[in-house]
C-alpha cells in the first residue's frame, strides 16, 4: 500500500473516533507539554544565572583554602581552612595587576536594634569590597581605611536588614547590637536581589574586617580573598600573581601542591552552569515519565481498536492484505495519534512556558533540540507502544477473523 | 511461479482443479475431519452452487477454494497455480490477483464510502498494474449499476444495494473466479433475485462463479450443483430446468411494482 494512502486511512481511523482519540493522545500531550515547560524553565534559568555570574564582572578572582586536587585526590575546596589576613595584607601589598583585595571573614548570628532582632550574616570585609562588588549606598557612608585600622565598632547594612530593623525609618546614625557589641550603622547599601544561587544578597552586615576579628570570631581565619583584576584582559595574569603570592605567604616549597584554590568567573559560572544544566535534565526526565505513562495509554486502545476491528481485518485479509499490510497499518496509526499528541503538547508546552514566564518572572526559554527531542520521541514512542497491537493485528486468522462478531 | 507449479499451458487450464483434498482440524483431544477428500474440476465460465447442511464441510471448502485455508493432504490448482504449500504472503497475493469474495453480511467497511471500499483491493495489489484506481473502482459500481451511488456510505444503502457494492469490489481486479458464500442469506426474496441476475449476467460476460446457498431456488439460479456431506461431494450434477433470475425478476416487478423503489428508501430512512 502506498504511503499517502497510509496516512489517508490511518487518519480516517482517528476522525471516525474522535473522542476517543482526543483522550488518547492527551496523554503525550501532557508528556510533551511538561518536558517542554520543564526543559524551558531550566534553560531560562540557565541563562540568567549566567546573566548574573556575568553582571558580577568578569574581573573577580576567588580564593579559598584548600587545593581542590592533592595528589590527585580531590579534596574539594575548603578541605583545609588555611586562609588568614594575613595572606589577604600581603596580597595588597604585593600585586601589581590587582584593582582591590578584601579578605571576607564570615559568620551568621542575630543583630538586635532596640526592641527588634533579625538573624542575618556578617561579613568582615576591607573598604576594597565595595568597589570589587560594585556596591552603591542608598544612604549614608561606606567604612574608611581609618575605620579598619582604628577595629571601629562600625556597620554598613544590607537593605533587607534594614527594612526588618528599621521598617520606614533611615538606620543611619543609630545602633545596633551583635553578640552584645554595639556597632554605629554608618550607611545602607543599595538594594541588589538574588544571587545566582537564589540567596538574598541584601540580607547582609558588612563590617571591618579587623573588628570581625578581634570582637566577633576572635579567629584569624577567612572564608574567602576576593581580588578584582585591573581589567578583564590581566586575569589569568592576575590569577597566576595571586598563587605566587599565596604560594610565598604559605611558604609551599617548589613541586609540592597549592593549599588554596584560586577560581576566576568563568569557572565559578561554569559550576553553577552545571548544575542547572543537571537540574533541568532532572525534570525533564521525570516528565518524561508521563510521555511514558501516554505511550501506554496509546498501547491500550490499540489493542481495543485491533480488537474491535477484528472483522474490517479480516476483511482486507480477504481480499488480499498481506500481514505486513495490516501491521503498517496500524502502527501509522499509532504514529500519528502519537506525533499529533507530540505535535499538540509542544504547542502546549510553548505557551505553557511563556504563560509561567508571564505570571512568575522567571526567564524561559524553549532550545530547539527540545523541539526536536519531543516530537521525535512521541514518534518513537508510537512506534514502540503501537508494535505490539499492530503485530497481533497481523497475526490473525482471516477465517476467524471474519467470522468475528 | 516455478515451471514444476504450472500445469501445462497448452491445455486449457481448468480454474479449479481440486485433487483428493483432506483437511483435519484438531479439536483438543479429537480430530475433527472437515474434509475427507475431495475431488472437484471447474472449467472458466462455469456457476457452481454448492449445498450442503451446517457441519458437511461446504464452509472449509470454501475457505479452501478462497486461499483463505491450506488443504491437510492432498493438491489445490487455482487458474494453473499450485496453492497447496504457498506461504500466508502468497497466499494473500494470490486473492488479491485471482479470487473476489462476496459474504453473506456484505462485509464493508463502515464509515467508508462504497466508492473507497471498491478501491481497496487494488490499493492492496503489489504488481502495480493498476494505475487510475479511482476511475477502475468507479467503472465497477456503474457495472452493477450503483453509478449514482458512489460517496454513500454503507448504512446509507439498502442490503441489496449493499450488496451490489460488495460484488463490485469483487469483481474490481477482474478475478478469474468469484466467491459467494451465501450471498443472499441476508436478503429478502425480491433482492434475492435481483442478486441473482447481476451475478448470471456476470457469469454470462465469462466470469467463474462458485456460490454457497442452502436455498434450493437460488441454486436453481446456478448451472451445476454440488451436493456436500460429511466431508464428502455426495452428488455433482448439472441443472436442468436452469431459471433465469432476470426474467423472474420482471414478473415480480409486474406483479408487484410497488415494492420496487418504495422498499428501497424505506431501507435507507431505517
Amino acid at each position: 500500500m502506498k504511503s499517502s494512502v497510509l496516512v489517508r486511512v490511518a487518519g480516517e481511523s482517528i476522525r471516525k473516533n474522535k473522542m476517543r482519540t482526543l483522550l488518547t493522545m492527551l496523554g503525550i500531550v501532557i508528556g510533551v507539554g511538561a518536558v517542554i515547560v520543564m526543559v524551558a524553565v531550566g534553560q531560562g534559568a540557565q541563562k540568567s544565572i549566567a546573566n548574573q555570574i556575568n553582571a558580577l564582572g568578569t574581573n573577580l578572582l576567588v580564593v579559598t583554602a584548600g587545593a581542590s586536587n592533592q595528589g590527585g585526590v580531590s579534596q574539594g575546596a575548603q578541605a583545609f581552612n588555611r586562609l588568614t589576613v594575613d595572606d589577604a595584607e600581603k596580597l595588597d601589598r604585593e600585586g601589581t595587576l590587582f584593582a582591590g583585595v578584601t579578605p571576607v571573614i564570615m559568620t551568621r548570628t542575630q543583630v538586635i536594634a532596640g526592641s527588634t532582632n533579625w538573624r542575618t550574616t556578617i561579613n568582615g570585609v576591607s573598604t576594597d569590597f565595595q568597589t570589587i562588588r560594585d556596591w552603591q549606598l542608598q544612604s549614608g557612608t561606606f567604612f574608611t581605611e581609618s575605620d579598619v585600622r582604628g577595629i571601629r565598632k562600625v556597620a554598613v547594612i544590607g537593605s533587607t536588614v534594614a527594612a526588618n530593623l528599621y521598617p520606614g525609618a533611615d538606620p543611619v546614625g543609630s545602633q545596633i547590637q551583635i553578640r552584645n557589641v554595639p556597632f554605629t550603622v554608618l550607611g545602607v547599601l543599595a538594594t541588589k536581589g538574588q544571587n545566582a544561587a537564589g540567596q538574598d544578597q541584601d540580607d547582609v552586615v558588612i563590617i571591618p574586617y579587623t573588628t570581625a576579628q578581634s570582637r566577633l570570631s576572635g579567629s584569624t581565619r577567612i572564608w574567602q580573598i576576593l581580588v578584582s583584576a585591573s581589567s578583564p584582559q590581566d586575569v589569568v595574569g592576575a590569577q597566576e600573581e595571586v598563587r605566587a603570592i599565596m604560594r610565598e605567604s604559605h611558604k609551599i616549597a617548589d613541586g609540592d601542591d597549592d593549599d588554596f584554590t584560586v577560581r576566576n568567573q568563568t569557572e565559578i559560572a561554569n559550576a553553577a552552569q552545571g548544575t542547572t544544566k543537571i537540574m533541568t535534565w532532572l525534570l525533564a526526565s521525570i516528565a518524561s515519565v508521563s510521555l511514558i505513562v501516554g505511550g501506554i495509554g496509546i498501547m491500550n486502545i490499540m489493542l481495543v481498536s485491533v480488537t474491535e476491528r477484528t472483522r474490517e481485518i479480516g476483511i482486507r485479509m480477504a481480499i488480499g492484505a498481506r500481514g505486513s499490510d495490516v501491521l503498517t497499518q496500524f502502527l501509522v496509526e499509532s504514529i500519528v495519534m502519537s506525533v499529533l499528541g507530540g505535535a499538540v503538547g509542544l504547542a502546549v508546552g510553548v505557551g505553557g512556558a511563556s504563560l509561567l514566564a508571564h505570571f512568575t518572572g522567571w526567564s524561559t526559554s524553549v532550545p530547539i533540540q527540545a523541539v526536536a527531542l519531543a516530537i521525535g520521541f512521541s514518534a518513537a514512542v508510537g512506534v514502540f507502544f503501537g508494535f505490539y497491537p499492530a503485530k497481533k493485528a497481523a497475526a490473525l486468522d482471516p477465517i476467524n477473523a471474519l467470522r468475528y462478531e | 511461479m516455478p515451471n514444476a507449479n504450472q500445469l501445462d499451458a497448452t491445455l486449457v487450464t481448468p480454474v479449479i482443479q481440486l485433487e483428493s483434498v483432506r483437511k483435519t482440524y484438531q479439536m483438543g483431544d479429537n480430530e475433527v475431519h472437515a474434509l475427507r477428500g475431495v475431488d472437484l474440476y471447474a472449467a472458466r465460465g462455469e456457476m457452481i452452487a454448492i449445498m450442503g447442511a451446517s457441519g458437511s464441510g461446504k464452509s472449509t471448502l470454501m475457505n479452501m477454494l478462497g486461499c483463505l485455508d491450506t488443504p491437510t493432504s492432498g493438491s489445490y490448482w487455482l487458474d494453473g497455480t499450485r496453492v497447496d504449500g504457498l506461504s500466508r504472503n502468497q497466499l494473500a497475493d494470490l486473492r488479491n490477483q485471482k479470487l473476489g469474495f462476496v459474504f453473506q453480511g456484505f462485509n464493508l467497511l463502515a464509515r467508508t464510502s462504497a466508492l473507497d471500499n471498491v478501491e481497496l483491493p487494488l490499493l492492496y495489489d503489489r504488481t502495480h498494474r493498476w494505475k487510475d484506481t479511482k476511475a477502475i473502482a468507479a467503472r465497477a459500481l456503474e457495472r452493477v449499476g450503483l453509478g449514482d451511488r458512489m460517496d454513500h456510505h454503507p448504512s446509507e444503502l439498502s442490503g441489496g444495494q449493499q450488496q451490489r457494492v460488495a460484488i463490485a469490489r469483487a469483481l474490481v481486479t477482474e478475478p478469474t473466479l468469484l466467491l459467494a458464500d451465501e450471498p443472499t442469506g441476508n436478503l429478502d426474496s425480491h433482492m434475492t433475485v435481483e442478486i441473482m441476475s447481476l451475478f448470471q449476467e456476470l457469469n454470462e460476460q465469462g466470469i467463474t462463479i462458485v456460490l454457497v446457498t442452502h436455498e434450493p431456488d437460488v441454486a436453481q439460479y446456478g448451472k451445476r450443483i454440488i451436493e456436500v456431506r460429511d466431508g464428502r461431494i455426495k452428488r455433482d450434477h448439472p441443472v436442468e430446468d436452469r431459471h433465469n433470475a432476470a426474467a423472474d425478476l420482471q414478473v415480480l416487478l409486474a406483479t408487484e411494482p410497488e415494492e420496487d423503489d418504495a422498499e428501497l428508501v424505506a431501507e435507507e430512512v431505517a
